[in-house]
């Protein structure tokens, strides 16, 4: 049996290169969670000692002007082959993109060009045209989350703290979401494929956690690129949030972990406007559901401070999920700035409960 | 053939999207945008597929191939293999490249995103950037959001960025040499055409609406006109 399962798992599995990276920073995790990027630049370069270019040329893949409609695909096209030249500049060929809409968008375009020949052809065309520029597909494309999980073994080694909770000796509860357009464009792209995607999943459970299994476990965020960007349309993207919560209230998780920064942010932030709107949370303490990035559930295990990874940053407060594992932070570091400077703090909301007392 | 099946026909995505939709359904049952609003992507494929260029105008003209979210869960579930949210894309380029965009609510729309997402891909090399996410425009976000748009360069930089400065790093300045070759590949490939195209048909629209229009920028009328209307007759 355990053979078969070996044998039918091998389908699920996805290459995953190991050294050598061109990263494509994300314009939604770079605008919301910059200190999630810094924190998997330093867990691969300090760490576990990898090779990563971080190219100050870099630029945006069109990806949420292209799911938008403003962008066509020709134009997309062209810019992701001119991304893979700057890649090809710095002389290495394993991409690593930190967003999962441009994890889909760069599949989507090497996919086209293998699907259809004369658009590759065309696409070299164009860049050339417009750039002078030629460029070379990747050898290998995986997403930022996909390298933390191949190193999970590695870096759990070097980690202080585990996803128990200290009181009970119990691992905690981790709702585990994964982006769309990591699994449902091309499957066999993802670790684990739609059904069971594995690269949350991986770490949560390596790392001493429980993933809870629900009903809507692999329903869209809601986030809709022009329902959400449209102040009009935004009920469509509260209201797929708002069906989630509802889903997964019941089996009482400790905190959410998205490889999405989109998700990650929509999550948090609409748990703010449903609580604000009609006074609901999904929690017993009215403070809400604490929802991370990987990278930021990686660091503070490893020990980083957490406001050096940017918890602070979150609408939903992390102390209650830093208490329960036993993880140290000073309150007065919260709100302070580059210079050192005491910035003040946010206002409060009226419903959800920001104010923490152990 | 007709006109409208034509032009479907010559973009890749048409053509890799639907191949024999056996009108099962399921890519309708899996839709986050089919629970929320009127909106059937089984339907709309079972239109493509029948040739009818009435039909397929009026899909081109409507709010409906507007409700989309491009999740793709659609392709994921489809026994077929056909992808309805490819089939959308498709559709929604053909209506704003003919003008039939603007005869819809939820088609206008393309005003809005084009004069945000659009521009700040050209003008900073980013499609989303803390920059453009004011809170007054996204109340959504939050007093903790308010509270870093406001210290924004002390926060991001103490977080490993490096704001709007030369050199690498998050919310970096794009070096103006790569903003020249985006903006270029714009041009060649049709991007700056079809932003064009949504301003002349966007502005065309206004004046019929008798509503105030700029050049440039949000601070006008027909912008936030596209931006916040909402006549709530889309939901089921």
């Amino acid at each position: 049996m355990e053979e078969i399962t070996k044998k039918y798992w091998k389908d699920y599995q996805k290459e995953i290169a190991d050294d050598n990276f061109y990263y494509e920073r994300s314009c939604i995790r770079q605008s919301f969670f910059p200190g999630s990027e810094a924190a998997f630049l330093k867990i691969l370069r300090e760490i576990l000692g990898k090779n990563v270019i971080d190219d100050p040329n870099q630029h945006t893949c069109t990806g949420i002007g292209y799911h938008s409609d403003i962008v066509p695909f020709d134009t997309t096209m062209t810019v992701v082959a001119r991304i893979f030249s700057l890649m090809k500049d710095h002389g290495v060929n394993n991409f690593i993109p930190s967003c999962v809409t441009s994890f889909g968008i760069f599949n989507e375009v090497v996919e086209t060009w293998n699907h259809f020949p004369e658009e590759y052809e065309k696409t070299k065309h164009f860049l050339k045209q417009a750039t002078g520029r030629d460029f070379e597909i990747p050898q290998n494309i995986s997403h930022a989350s996909d390298i933390i999980y191949k190193y999970r073994k590695e870096l759990k080694e070097k980690m202080p703290y585990r996803l128990v909770n200290r009181h009970t000796g119990k691992p905690l509860r981790v709702v585990e979401h994964i982006g769309c357009h990591y699994s449902k464009l091309f499957a066999k792209k993802s670790e684990g494929g739609m059904e069971f995607s594995k690269v949350l999943v991986g770490m949560i459970e390596e790392w001493g956690g429980e993933v809870v299994d629900y009903p809507e476990r692999r329903h869209c965020c809601g986030f809709g690129f022009r329902q959400y960007i449209v102040m009009a349309n935004r009920g469509y993207s509260v209201a797929n949030t708002k069906k989630k919560f509802e889903s997964m209230q019941p089996y009482k998780p400790d905190f959410i972990v998205a490889n999405c920064p989109g998700c990650a942010m929509f999550m948090d932030r609409w748990q703010y406007t449903i609580a604000e709107m009609e006074g609901t949370t999904y929690d017993d303490n009215k403070m809400g559901i604490p929802v991370l990035t990987y990278e930021e559930m990686a660091g503070f295990l490893l020990g980083f401070n957490p406001w050096d990874l940017g918890l602070q940053l979150h609408q939903v407060q992390v102390e209650p999920l830093l208490d329960k594992i036993g993880i140290p932070y000073d309150p007065k570091d919260k709100y302070v700035g580059k210079s050192g400077n005491f910035l003040g703090e946010p206002e409060k909301p009226e419903n959800l409960i920001t104010v923490y007392g152990k | 053939m007709g006109k409208f099946y034509d032009l479907l026909m010559q973009d890749v995505r048409f053509v890799e999207g639907l191949n024999a939709c056996m009108n099962c359904g399921v890519c309708t049952a899996i839709c986050p945008a089919a629970e929320i609003y009127k909106y059937d992507p089984r339907q709309i494929c079972d239109i493509v597929q029948s040739r009818n260029e009435e039909k397929i105008k009026e899909l081109l003209l409507t709010d409906t191939i507007w409700y989309c979210g491009q999740c793709m869960s659609c392709k994921a579930r489809c026994p077929r293999g056909n992808t309805p949210g490819l089939i959308i894309s498709v559709l929604r380029k053909i209506s704003q490249e003919t003008g039939l965009f603007t005869n819809s609510e939820k088609g206008r729309q393309q005003f809005a995103i084009k004069r945000t997402v659009g521009e700040n891909i050209l003008n900073t090399g980013y499609c989303v950037h803390i920059d453009i996410v004011n809170p007054k425009l996204h109340p959504e976000q939050g007093p903790v959001w308010k509270w870093y748009y406001e210290n924004k360069e002390e926060i991001a930089d103490r977080l490993g960025a490096n704001y709007n400065k030369d050199g690498s790093g998050a919310l970096r300045k794009i070096p103006q040499q790569n903003l020249d070759e985006v903006k270029k590949i714009f041009e060649v490939t049709g991007g700056l055409d079809l932003f064009n195209k949504i301003e002349k048909y966007s502005e065309s629209a206004a004046k019929s609406m008798n509503i105030y229009f700029e050049k440039e920028g949000i601070n006008n009328e027909y912008f936030f006109q596209t931006y916040m209307e909402n006549s709530g007759k889309h939901e089921n």
